[in-house]
């Protein structure tokens, strides 16, 4: 008696492995032909990474050997591809020729890698990273050394990496997306990782889009779209795989992303089943191993045994690159309801984030210490409740299922000993500190101050304040002195700019690591202002986060309660001309501004703008000679000033002539917060120079310098700084006032709460009677000025950014008749 | 028969964090946001509260801030967070090789 003759295309990871399942539960069931385009036998695709940085061998990775296709009686037909399928004769051809009739069909022929179309793709020396035949190309590559660049910072791009570097070559890592794998990791994340591979030589650019492939015939090298080269002899493209869908396309079988299957992993056709990376069930297609078992298992089910049913698989990652632990499973995108809790120790290079939503695991990002990873994907698959487990749960399973006392952090700080080193900076017991606190200091202030625990670095922080709740009780009321800066931190604002700068603190990420932020990529308050702390600190060297900014400062103007624009020219000191004023009138008539506004800083203000319209209106104003005023912008607005001495019967000095010299000295800075300063001719002060951010009172004999004013909800008439007898010394002191403020205040302070805060007398110690510290305060506003100075109008009228102001597209809906 | 999804565009045009905008001739304007993990969503560009352009505020997990006010949409439901109340008709987004398509129904909604 004939058995049924089971086909199977693909002899892949899938393929094989449903026949295993299939042989598993009744040998005798099926008589069995795998087709196989690879001219070998089933080998473990995953394990193609430590094959390529020569940590395993081809035997290594072999799943089953020829033994095993004799032993089980299947024909193996290797290297002579499936080209067609005829449902209704239920036959199949492979490009011999050669014909196999079937009674069940199984398609597993995985996926393709997807090769994105630029010119030189088809390069000799540009390969993809999915099979025997890359591998072999790429370690013959790699014999030459050379460079290499690899186009994908994804899962198998990173490895393929690192495989390479391994390998002796020189690598690039071209990734489009801001951050690396950032469909398994978040933002924190991605830059650790990517700082831990730069630390290992490799090169990562992240933003970059590739224009080009180049080279004559063979690969040389890549182009970005910004101009950017990158020299290369072999080219890797990793950036993503394609269900291989084009024999089931062919042979018409219902087809989405995937071939579409059932729960019991049968396609349109009753007699044809599929399974692996080629399926699409209930809309999902997967790119991972461990579904791919899970399919298998249903599959032999539904074929052989009592049908299960395939339900879909939550899946986990793993990278596979060596001494980098990087784990992530399920949902870490947030969203309503859902609860971060994050666990950073900066010392040993570890970020956890586990989420949670309903008391239930839905996601988790693990770097530097992946242990706990299997723990917590075991409960996100079972949605277990973790109400019990929540305050122990980041510190991993051990301790959480150490039970009772330990599953408390604070029970956990009141059972160390008393001899416990607390603050490692300045050595203190947990003795110290608990007898500081019995001995009267109820504050976390109060205690840095007397014992100087967490008083330094501040990582202990957290620690210090359980020892005030295990020891006060419910006296502790948490309160401080000094705020912290936003919800993510326990650091001041102070803290925070202290460690940027001593711990040489470069990106956003990087600062939310080493100063153990618990949330992980922080919040709209805590981002613009870490943006702006290491704008100031790191002038030239840090590049603007735009993500962080106000939508006024993305689009270098103001919006509007209709949603259209309102630009606003510089006009220095206030002063115009009639080629200014016609551009402007030209402006409006042509873009229909509906109005055409004197602003209280002495220029005008275009109004109903439409966002497209934007980069246009920039370029016209540009060749009239004027730039952005900054109206939307934490910076210099205007400097005011009266006409002075050169008209005024009352003028003392060249109030419009100063005031022109000092905008044009500060335009451009980036600051705290938004900073006026004004220029009058006389003690009469029609430029209101004394409400200002900082202001000049010219007189007979000099210059009255003034601070600290603002005309805004409170008003606050300036404090005198001092009086200085010449023009230059009123800039110089002007430039040091306004680095001292950059330096010092806290995002989002205007300079009078600030001036109040720190008091006259020490701003006038910084100023007026350290000469040295003020000439360095000023030296080093210039230096970042040298870097700021630049029409952010012009660069986007030239088209930088020019998404931001251009439709997607338009629906034009026809008419209906 | 008219086809179900339109295809407005490749997915690497939209910025990260970020959004751009879908005029509808004769009905409301479409906002298309994409969030860090590259997740795509499509709002109508009109806040509940005093319709500001969502599409120009900041866009924070599947949340986006209204520039005007600062009122928290969620990109999921089209509801406001918080304490505010009120909802944006949301559009069904699908992405397919690359490509955008958004659900035509829910996009024509506002033409009359």
């Amino acid at each position: 008696m004939s058995r049924p003759h089971l086909v199977v295309i693909g002899n892949g990871m899938a393929g094989c492995r449903a026949v295993e399942e299939i042989l598993a539960r009744d040998a005798s069931r099926y008589r069995i032909t795998i087709f196989g385009a690879e001219p070998r036998v089933n080998y473990n695709r995953i394990m193609l990474s430590p094959l390529l940085a020569g940590e395993k061998t081809f035997d290594d990775i072999v799943i089953n050997d020829h033994a095993w296709y004799d032993d089980n009686g299947i024909a193996l037909v290797a290297g002579d591809p499936v080209v067609a399928i005829d449902r209704r004769i239920q036959t199949v051809t492979a490009r011999s020729g050669r014909v196999e009739a079937y009674d069940k069909l199984l398609l597993a022929t995985g996926s393709d890698p997807f090769i994105i179309p630029v010119p030189g793709h088809d390069l000799q020396g540009v390969v993809t990273f999915r099979d025997m035949d890359d591998v072999g190309a790429m370690l013959r590559a790699a014999d030459g050394g050379g460079d290499a660049v690899v186009i994908g910072g994804g899962l198998l791009g990173l490895e393929a990496a690192h495989g390479l570097s391994l390998r002796g070559m020189k690598v690039t890592v071209l990734h489009i997306m801001p951050t690396l794998m950032e469909r398994q990791l978040d933002e924190t994340a991605g830059w650790l990782l990517k700082d831990a591979l730069e630390k290992r030589g490799q090169t990562i650019l992240t933003g970059a889009d590739t224009a080009e492939i180049f080279g004559q015939g063979l690969v040389e090298g890549v182009r970005l779209k910004d101009g950017r080269t990158i020299p290369a002899s072999l080219v890797v493209m990793a950036v993503g795989i394609r269900p291989n869908v084009k024999l089931a396309r062919a042979a018409d079988l219902a087809i989405g992303r995937g071939i579409h299957v059932d729960d019991h992993l049968v396609t349109s056709d009753a007699n044809v089943l599929a399974v692996g990376e080629c399926v699409e069930h209930n809309g999902a297609v997967y790119g991972l191993v461990a579904p791919l078992w899970e399919m298998c298992r249903a599959l032999a089910d539904g074929l052989v045994a009592s049908p299960s049913g395939y339900l879909g698989s939550v899946t986990s990652t793993k990278l596979k690159v060596s001494g980098i632990d990087v784990f992530s499973a399920g949902d870490f995108s947030g969203g309503e309801g859902a609860e971060d809790i994050v666990m950073r120790d900066a010392a040993r290079g570890v970020y956890k984030r586990v989420i949670v939503r309903d008391d239930r695991i839905i996601g988790a990002v693990l770097y530097g210490d992946t242990t706990d990873g299997n723990w917590y994907f075991d409960l996100l698959k079972r949605g277990e409740n973790v109400a019990e487990l929540r305050d122990a749960l980041i510190f991993g399973q051990a301790f959480a299922s150490g039970g009772g006392v330990s599953a408390n952090p604070n029970a956990a700080v009141a059972a160390m000993a008393d001899d416990a080193e607390i603050c490692g900076c300045n050595g203190v017991s947990k003795a110290r500190v608990c007898a500081a606190i019995i001995g009267g200091a109820a504050t976390l202030d109060a205690v840095r101050a007397c014992t100087k625990a967490s008083a330094s670095c501040g990582s202990c922080t957290g620690l210090v304040e359980s020892l005030l709740t295990v020891t006060l009780g419910d006296e502790y009321t948490g309160t401080r002195e000094v705020p912290t800066a936003c919800k993510c931190t326990s650091f001041s604002h102070e803290d925070i700019r202290r460690n940027i700068v001593e711990k040489q603190l470069k990106e956003i990420p990087q600062v939310m690591q080493a100063l153990h932020w618990t949330t992980p990529d922080g919040c709209a308050s805590c981002r613009p202002a870490l943006n702006y702390y290491l704008l100031c600190a790191w002038p030239g060297d840090y590049a603007d986060d735009q993500q962080s900014r106000f939508v006024n400062e993305r689009m270098h103007a103001n919006i509007q309660k209709d949603g259209t624009y309102s630009v606003v020219p510089r006009m220095w000191g206030g002063v115009t001309n009639p080629r200014e004023l016609r551009a402007i009138a030209d402006v409006a008539d042509k873009f229909g501004a509906r109005m055409l506004k004197v602003t209280g800083g002495q220029r005008l203000d275009i109004f109903g703008i439409k966002k497209e319209d934007l980069p246009a209106v920039w370029a016209d104003l540009n060749a009239a000679g004027m730039v952005s005023g900054h109206a939307y912008a934490k910076a210099l607005r205007t400097v005011k000033t009266c006409v002075g001495s050169e008209w005024c019967r009352f003028g003392t000095q060249d109030s419009t002539g100063l005031g022109i010299k000092t905008e044009q000295m500060t335009w451009g800075s980036f600051m705290p917060h938004k900073f006026k300063i004004a220029v009058s001719g006389c003690p009469r002060n029609c430029a209101e120079a004394t409400i200002k951010d900082f202001g000049v009172i010219c007189v007979d004999s000099g210059y009255e310098l003034h601070i600290g004013g603002n005309g805004g909800i409170k008003l606050r008439g300036t404090d005198v700084l001092c009086k200085v007898e010449t023009e230059q010394k009123a800039l110089d002191y002007c430039a040091a006032f306004i680095q001292l403020y950059r330096e010092e205040a806290r995002y989002l302070d205007r300079t009078a709460p600030w001036v109040e805060r720190v008091g006259l007398e020490y701003i006038k110690r910084r100023i007026v009677d350290d000469a040295d510290g003020r000439a360095m305060l000023t030296a080093r506003f210039h230096h970042s000025q040298s870097f700021m100075q630049d029409d952010p109008w012009a660069k986007r009228a030239a088209g930088e950014d020019h998404k931001l102001h251009q439709h997607l597209a338009e629906i034009r809906p026809m008419e209906r008749v | 028969m008219q086809p179900e999804w339109l295809d407005i565009g490749p997915v690497d045009q939209l910025p990260s964090l970020g959004a751009r905008t879908l005029p509808v001739r004769g009905g409301d304007e479409i906002a298309i946001f994409r969030t860090a993990n590259g997740s795509v969503y499509a709002l109508v560009d009109k806040c509940p509260h005093k319709a500001g352009p969502l599409s120009q505020g900041i866009v924070h997990d599947t949340t986006v801030t209204c520039p005007l006010h600062g009122w928290r949409i969620s990109l999921i439901t089209g509801h406001a967070l918080g304490e505010d109340h009120g909802c944006v008709p949301v559009i069904p987004v699908k992405i397919d090789g690359g490509r955008i398509l958004i659900g035509r129904a829910a996009a024509l909604a506002s033409v009359g």
